[in-house]
């Protein structure tokens, strides 16, 4: 759907006490357009429950349970229940959680949600650290990155998530980035006309966390895809497809930016700049990176 | 959090004019604060802008200007 077409309606309100530049609201923003008032929303803790704003304030305009960290999928799947014994089955359950809540804490009860074949999408906007915590490694940092508790840069490679929901055989999963909203519009209002648990990931580059200046959100998501770092793509009943960018770098039809384009504006990754280069670890990362692109082209062309 | 205007540095200036009415902007912007217009152009709500810039950054055809905050901000 072209950006004009979207539905005008806001559900998240402005005063809200997101940091400027947030890219997290500006997926919320597009998630709840899509998926319009008939949404309860279940959040655990992370930035959104923050966001959020103290009771009796509200920043958005739907239903939300708060609920503890590691019970985002597991709230959702008593949400939804209920609301199935109350007859009211046009009623979307949405759980939004982070990438700490999702590939860390969250998982167990996610992937319990999932074999129990609950209908309701699950959405994990992915900044690749703990931000609202103050900004802590999690399972989706990428290597050599700075954090609170990796000074040094992290030592690990992330983890990938797409591969552990795919290994449930949901109905449909998705990954996708705030810098493609007809991307991310589109995906959101797919799963919602599907029965079944859904999820998807939507990477959401974090001013604060990555350290870069807060007009850059939406490229550093941008350069993200296009060097590969990230990639868009859904799978329909076990049928990947990779979509826009993604599904031209897959097909060799364009190469990967050079990683570092997307690395030098991130302040988490000066120490790899300055005050000298560090080649081995960037060229580590880069290496990740292809190996990750080879098992995609490996099984999904 | 109230009127988060006063938070802003750098106000967003929209030219009118220059607006190719393509809504970059109002999609990305993080606050919801670009309200449409009737004439498809767009302008800004001061009043909870929190001056991020991400609409003059995405901007294609650079009508929307970023100019420093003098005395208060948005109140």
């Amino acid at each position: 759907m072209a950006i004009k077409d979207f539905p005008i309606e806001e559900y998240v309100l402005p005063g809200s006490a997101a940091c400027p530049g947030c890219p997290a609201t500006i997926a919320l923003r597009i998630v709840l357009k899509a998926l319009g008032k008939k949404t309860v929303m279940i959040v655990p803790a992370c930035c959104t429950a923050v966001i959020e704003s103290l009771y009796p304030h509200t920043s958005f305009n739907i239903p939300v349970m708060n609920i503890a960290f590691e019970a985002a999928a597991a709230g959702a799947a008593g949400v939804e229940a209920a609301l199935r014994k109350l007859g009211k089955n046009d009623v979307t359950v949405l759980a939004w959680a982070g990438d700490g809540g999702t590939y860390d804490i969250g998982l167990q009860a996610l992937s319990g949600a999932l074999e129990r074949e609950t209908n309701f999408i699950y959405i994990c906007y992915n900044n690749q650290i703990y931000s609202n915590t103050g900004i802590q490694r999690s399972g989706a940092t990428p290597y050599a990155a700075w954090t609170t508790t990796t000074v040094g840069g992290k030592k690990e490679f992330r983890k990938e998530m797409g591969d552990i929901i795919r290994a449930h055989h949901i109905p449909y999963s998705a990954q996708t980035c705030i810098s493609y909203p007809d991307d991310l519009y589109n995906k959101v209002k797919k799963a919602k006309e599907i029965e079944g648990p859904k999820y998807i990931e939507i990477l959401t580059p974090c001013p604060p966390g990555w350290r870069f200046s807060m007009e850059k959100t939406v490229e550093m998501g941008r350069l993200a895809v296009e060097t590969g770092v990230w990639a868009l793509y859904e799978c329909k009943n076990d049928v990947v497809t990779f979509n826009g960018k993604s599904r031209l770098i897959l097909e060799n039809k364009i190469k990967r930016v050079p990683i570092e384009e997307w690395m030098r504006p991130q302040g988490r990754f000066k120490h790899l700049f300055v005050p000298k280069k560090d080649v081995k670890r960037i060229k580590a990362l880069e290496e990740h990176i292809e190996k990750i692109w080879e098992r995609y082209r490996k099984y999904y062309i | 959090m109230g009127k988060t205007g006063s938070w802003r540095v750098f106000r967003p200036v929209v030219d009118r004019l220059k607006c190719v009415k393509c809504l970059r902007c109002w999609v990305f912007c993080p606050e919801g604060v670009v309200r449409r217009e009737e004439d498809g152009t767009v302008s800004i709500d001061y009043e909870y802008c929190k001056g991020c810039g991400i609409c003059a950054a995405e901007c294609k055809v650079k009508a929307i200007t970023l100019v420093r905050e003098e005395g208060d901000g948005g109140k």
